[in-house]
């Protein structure tokens, strides 16, 4: 009751006052440059033509492809990315921070040349890609598996650095409890770790399946733009505005619903937890 | 419950470091049927010892043996990883996970043992039973009162049958109302459980009424030990001699009256009704050649039992109508010419007497 009056008190006091007019006036502008350009892509949306033009073959490709890639990446990020995170958590060693450094520099660096760098490496004449290739017949760029790669790049930090904090954060006597009640090292990972940081895996997940659905820059540099195989959404869109608008608004439509629907899933449930 | 022989029990002798300059040495011994109480204060390296013996840390020499088996030896090159030994542990705060329900709890060390999920289940809600969880079983821990949080946190070390219970301040997480009668509770299924016990705390009153053995533990290593009687009559250090002089009494309760036996107390609490568990400690009772003058409620007139030397300070056992241990400073005792035998005027202020309800207990304790 008390906390609840104080709340109630505080509120009447920030009425009286009321806030400086240009602080208002720039949040609006702020506001403006998020909203007008989906204003303006509502806008040009041919809403009788859009059923047809979601059909079409190029959407239906990107759209196929996009899904495909953006939830293998999603998966290959699990598979390398919780273990990566536990380690960097769990275990001290020289280097870690350097590590670290490494795995978060995706973030901030641009995809291009991030898709530069796996080309170097992993392209026909690339330092691990040319034996790859003569060994194995292997070719990753221009492959759909290489646009997998090029979105595992960029979004798996994502996972990464949500699952590492979670697992710092984590009280580690409940895994000792459990140890104690006879849980090998498997068992409690898999029943008690990941069980109790899952609200951070999971928004993890979303964050990253979100990041590699986008995914354009290292993606084009590295798989190419060929349809079917690796033009996902984003490339669609972007060579649609050349061609056909239409089209390039629809694939757009597309993609704001689907981040629209990521936002709400992790704001209901999982905001919290990042 | 029948004693059996040490070997069967636990036996640990044991040292390890932590950090730099924290070195923790034990050497314990418990039979079956027996508890023992490892009393001490915080940073004494009661949690490491919890830990060593659990398996979770590793100890640097000794042995741990416990039913016949060794859990360390580190000379032998013998380490029994924590999944492999059959201790029960109720760790403070009670760890009870937080994504699972109770009898998922409970069930747990009996999956992760390679039960079925069926017959685990099954076993889980018999402990429930036994422990009067019913009703309870698929409640999250987090929606669980500290006295049911706590009985769970048993069943699920008691479901795999071990060959230990080790408690860890099984009732620090508790409020002081709820304390007694969980400490009755716990005492009952202490006496259930046929392995040896260790209970881990830094309070006195629940090392001497759990525990037919007590440990002190101070900065690592074992100060004194004994029964609770030797440890409160005889402590060696002064932090013994500080909790281990603590007088408990049993009485019953009546606004703001305490009968005990057939003496009458004064409390400062009146709110409280029923049997309770007085605590008075020694330094609070103080002695007088005269009727003292001033605000004590509760004096009388009584016999001095005994006189202990402890350096700086002397402790006396009073004795009728009601014998209690009072503790003064070296040089008061010299002005008082206490001798074993004199009559002494004895004092305590209401407000220097702990008072917890103990529902259900006789008052004549």
């Amino acid at each position: 009751m008390g906390s609840r009056r104080l709340t109630i008190e505080r509120r009447a006091v920030e009425r009286a006052r009321r806030p400086p007019v240009l602080l208002i006036v720039l949040a609006g502008i702020g506001f403006a440059v998020f909203a007008v350009p989906f204003i303006g892509l509502i806008s040009r949306v041919p809403w009788t033509d859009l059923p047809e033009l979601l059909a079409s073959d190029l959407v239906i490709d990107a759209l196929r492809l996009s899904m495909v890639t953006s939830l293998a990446a999603t998966l290959v990020a699990v598979l390398i990315g919780v273990p990566l995170a536990w380690v960097l958590a769990r275990l001290e060693f020289p280097g870690r921070s350097l590590v670290r450094g490494l795995v978060t520099l995706p973030l901030v660096l641009p995809p291009v040349v991030g898709g530069a760098a796996l080309l170097f490496a992993l392209g026909r004449r690339g330092l691990i890609g040319e034996p790859l290739n003569q060994a194995t017949g292997l070719l990753l760029p221009f492959s759909t598996s290489g646009v997998v790669l090029a979105n595992t790049f960029v979004a798996m930090p994502f996972l990464v650095i949500t699952v590492e904090g979670a697992l710092r954060n984590l009280d580690h006597r409940y895994e000792g409890a459990a140890s104690s009640l006879g849980a090998g090292q498997w068992t409690v990972l898999r029943r008690v770790t990941l069980p109790m940081i899952g609200p951070s895996l999971v928004a993890g997940l979303v964050l990253t399946w979100a990041r590699a659905l986008g995914e354009f820059g290292a993606t084009i540099t590295f798989a190419g733009n060929l349809q079917g195989r690796t033009q996902t959404l984003p490339l669609a869109v972007f060579v649609a505005l050349e061609s056909d608008r239409d089209v390039a608004v629809a694939l757009s439509l597309v993609m704001v619903v689907v981040s629209l629907a990521v936002l709400l899933v992790l704001r209901e449930r999982w905001w919290k937890a990042l | 419950m029948v004693e059996g022989p040490v070997g069967e029990g636990l036996e640990a002798r044991f040292g390890l470091h932590r950090g730099d300059d924290f070195r923790l040495e034990l050497d314990l011994a418990i039979s079956p049927g027996r508890t023992v109480a490892l009393l001490g204060p915080n940073g004494a390296g009661k949690s490491t010892a919890v830990a060593a013996i659990a398996g979770l840390l590793q100890v640097e020499w000794g042995r741990i043996g416990l039913a016949g088996i060794t859990l360390d030896d580190p000379d032998a090159g013998i380490y029994l990883p924590p999944e492999s030994r059959k201790v029960g542990v109720v760790f403070q705060d009670y760890l009870l996970f937080p994504h699972l329900s109770v009898v998922e709890n409970v069930a747990f060390g009996l999956r992760s043992r390679g039960m079925s999920r069926s017959d685990s289940l099954a076993r889980a809600a018999d402990w429930l039973t036994r422990l009067d969880l019913t009703g309870l079983e698929k409640r999250k821990p987090g929606r669980l009162s500290g006295g049911q949080a706590q009985r769970v946190a048993l069943a699920r070390a008691l479901v795999t049958e071990p060959d230990l219970l080790l408690l860890d301040e099984p009732l620090s997480a508790l409020d002081v109302t709820t304390r007694g009668e969980l400490r009755r509770v716990l005492d009952r299924h202490l006496e259930d459980f046929p392995g040896p016990r260790l209970v881990i705390t830094h309070d006195p009153v629940e090392a001497f009424l759990l525990a037919d053995e007590v440990h002190i533990l101070e900065e690592g290593v074992v100060t004194q030990w004994g029964t609770p009687d030797e440890i409160r009559l005889r402590p060696r250090t002064s932090y013994a001699a500080d909790l281990a002089g603590s007088n408990l009494l049993f009485g019953r309760a009546s606004a703001g009256l305490a009968l005990v036996g057939s003496h009458h107390i004064h409390l400062a609490e009146h709110d409280i009704d029923g049997d309770v568990l007085l605590t008075i400690r020694p330094s609070a009772i103080s002695l007088h050649r005269r009727p003292p003058e001033g605000s004590p409620r509760n004096m009388w007139e009584t016999s001095i039992e005994l006189i202990e030397d402890l350096g700086e300070r002397t402790r006396v056992r009073t004795g009728a109508p009601l014998p209690l241990t009072a503790e003064v400073t070296a040089e008061a005792s010299s002005t008082l010419c206490l001798a074993e035998g004199e009559r002494i005027w004895l004092a305590i202020k209401a407000t220097e007497i702990g008072v917890e309800p103990e529902d259900g207990r006789s008052s004549s304790g």
